[in-house]
């Protein structure tokens, strides 16, 4: 199956015609078979350039959009040879399952029987095959949303654009959907872009993550890079949960009300600010600990236990223990911290 | 019984006596006329064997059909371009489009005869340009042009209504599948329409059937069902044919609407 397309994008930016700035000068380069996700919060602009991309929206002037070095801004939409998955599916009352998925062929006046044949593959591909020709108006939220990826696929598509495809579904046939997208994605080894305001999803899916915040690109990275190590308090706090707490940094380490901490190569100087991942921080006896602390509250999630603890630095400190730790308010704890863990934050 | 109940039933009330004395009571004299008397049911067969009644129940039949079929099309176009389509001076051409539903029959009746009539617009320019004087006002032509002007109006107003609510989605998902303007109307929009066509046409039909206002002002000798009927009991006082051909007529438009409604769903009002 193809493979797809590398798309590049040179300095896009989209004002809309009531002034609304919903994208900043932008540039960006998806490689071929790369799963790139554009994540941030709603009203980010990750829609609109989604749209730019697909050729729904115009860039504005001087912005270029490149599908393996060749200029698309001028193509229209339907010349592009892209798939595109919409948060509402936006599938064809009108058609049955199987004439949806079918259509782009039809359009294409691929002869019947090839349709046919490429349809039925979709369906078995998606694992909807009973469905075939069912109405719209008689399918699930789940069983849409995968007809509108296979209707996307079926035009085996230069490079595939999902706009918040599992964002409508409960959550766990969002689990389970993500997991199978992935699956799809990996095995069709296509070109995708995909937008999501959901981290969860942006890191299981993403080979890289551009992370997106009032129409700027902040971090652009896999999704180990913008976990462990985020360029800035935004990117700390809105992927995963994270403890952002400031402190006085001299010679090689930083200290908070509560004690100190080692940092990583090369330390900083003066006031700064640090992001410390709950999962990394090791909570020990208090006797001989350089950084100590009070439990403030204990909530057993089952598989672990979140721990809050008041007194180790101006914030309140998140901090995760194994499950079977016996922890109560009031206890006195060391915490530990691998100085690689630790991450100084610029802003 | 509970006085909820009491309550829903006592809301129908005011309706059921409306319809029971305004509408039952007289359709029921009106078969008992139209079946009475020494002809009886044969009545309901002159309609079909005396040249008059059934050369203009057929000219009826075939007038509402075209005029049907020509508003769906100019109205169906007009429509969906203008829920798709803002530009300046939008609201004013809709509201323009919109007027003739202000106008009863008689004043579009007259409308006509200024356009067409002997001393219209159209006759004199002809006449002008060293034609023949060109009349079509007082014929099947002028009475066309009348029901095509008020007509015009419903169906563009319940196509833009319908179209308006189109998910825009939909057309960039068939324009993302390689779809052109052409193939986007043809797969996507003209069949979410359907229904509008179908209830749109439906009324249009059924007022085409049974329009009067427009006809008596163009012409008492124009050849179409409603004025059969006012020449039979004014006329004619065969006040059991004119009921007979009212049923025929009633029956005739009643079935448009019901098919439409079998076919098209919810949108279609009342038959009858
Ligand atoms: N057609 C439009 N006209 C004006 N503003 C728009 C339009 N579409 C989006 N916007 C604005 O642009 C910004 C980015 O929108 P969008 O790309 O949809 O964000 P996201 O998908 O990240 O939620 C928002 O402030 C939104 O209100
Ligand atoms: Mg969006």
């Amino acid at each position: 199956m193809s493979t797809g397309v590398s798309v590049s994008l040179r300095a896009i930016a989209k004002t809309f015609p009531d002034g609304t700035r919903a994208l900043k000068p932008t540039d960006l380069t998806v490689a071929k078979g790369e799963t790139l996700v554009f994540l941030g919060p709603s009203g980010c602009g990750k829609t609109t350039c989604l749209r730019i991309v697909a050729g729904l929206e115009k860039p504005d002037a001087g912005g270029r959009v490149l599908f393996d070095g060749a200029d698309v801004t001028e193509t229209e939409i339907e010349h592009r040879n892209i798939g595109m998955v919409f948060q509402s599916y936006a599938l064809f009352p009108n058609m049955t399952v199987a004439e949806n998925i079918g259509y782009g062929l039809k359009i294409r006046k691929v002869p019947p029987a090839e349709r046919a044949k490429r349809v039925a593959e979709m369906l078995a591909l998606t694992g909807i095959e009973p469905l075939r020709d069912r109405r719209i108006d008689q399918l699930s939220g789940g069983q849409r949303q995968r007809v509108a990826l296979a209707r996307a696929v079926a035009i085996r598509p230069r490079v595939l654009l999902l706009d918040e495809p599992l964002t409508a579904l409960d959550a766990a046939l969002r689990d389970r959907l993500r997991t199978e997208l992935d699956q799809l994605l990996r095995s069709l080894g296509i070109t995708a872009i995909y937008v999501t305001h959901d981290q969860a999803e942006a890191m299981s899916l993403g080979d890289r993550i551009v992370v997106m915040k009032q129409g700027e690109i902040v971090q652009v990275g896999t999704p180990r890079e913008v976990y462990f190590e985020p360029n800035s308090r935004f990117v700390a706090e809105f992927i995963g949960a994270a403890n952002v707490i400031e402190g006085m940094a001299s010679e090689g380490s930083i200290r908070f009300p509560g004690g100190q901490l080692m940092l990583p190569e090369p330390p900083a100087e003066g006031r700064c600010t640090i992001m410390l991942r709950p999962e990394a921080i090791e909570i020990r006896a208090p006797a001989g600990e350089d950084w100590t602390g009070t439990v403030q509250g204990v909530s057993f999630l089952g598989d672990r236990q979140r721990v809050t603890i008041a007194g180790a630095a101006a914030e309140m400190i998140v901090a995760e223990a194994p499950n079977r730790t016996r922890l109560k308010t009031g206890d006195r704890v060391g915490l530990a911290v691998a100085p690689q863990a630790l991450r100084i934050l610029q802003d | 019984m509970k006085s909820r109940q009491l309550f829903s039933l006592a809301c129908m009330v005011p309706a059921v006596i409306v319809i029971t004395a305004f509408f039952l009571i007289p359709a029921v004299q009106l078969l008992f006329i139209a079946s009475g008397g020494e002809a009886g049911l044969s009545r309901y067969l002159a309609v079909l064997t005396t040249p008059r009644y059934r050369d203009a129940l057929l000219s009826t039949v075939a007038l509402s059909m075209v005029v049907t079929a020509t508003t769906l099309l100019i109205g169906g176009i007009a429509g969906i371009f203008l829920a798709r389509n803002r530009f300046p001076g939008h609201g004013l051409l809709v509201a323009i489009l919109t007027f003739p539903l202000a106008f009863p029959g008689v004043v579009v009746g007259f409308m006509v005869i200024m356009l067409g009539g002997r001393l219209g617009l159209v006759g004199q320019i002809s006449e002008a340009l060293g034609a023949d004087r060109i009349v079509f006002a007082y014929s099947m032509t002028g009475l066309f042009v009348g029901y095509l002007y008020f007509s015009i109006p419903r169906v563009l107003l319940t196509v833009m209504g319908v179209a308006e609510t189109l998910d825009n989605r939909l057309i960039e998902a068939a324009r993302s599948l390689g779809a052109g303007p052409f193939a986007i109307q043809r797969d996507i929009v003209l069949p979410a329409l359907v229904p509008a066509f179908v209830a749109a046409g439906s009324i249009c039909f059924a007022t085409a059937m049974g329009a009067f206002g427009t006809a008596f002002t163009l012409a008492t000798r124009i050849n179409v069902l409603p004025m059969v009927i006012y020449q039979e009991f004014t006329e004619a006082a065969n006040l059991a044919m004119a009921a007979a051909l009212s049923v025929v007529l009633g029956l005739v438009a009643w079935a448009i609407l019901a098919l439409a409604r079998l076919r098209g769903g919810d949108n279609v009002a009342a038959a009858g």
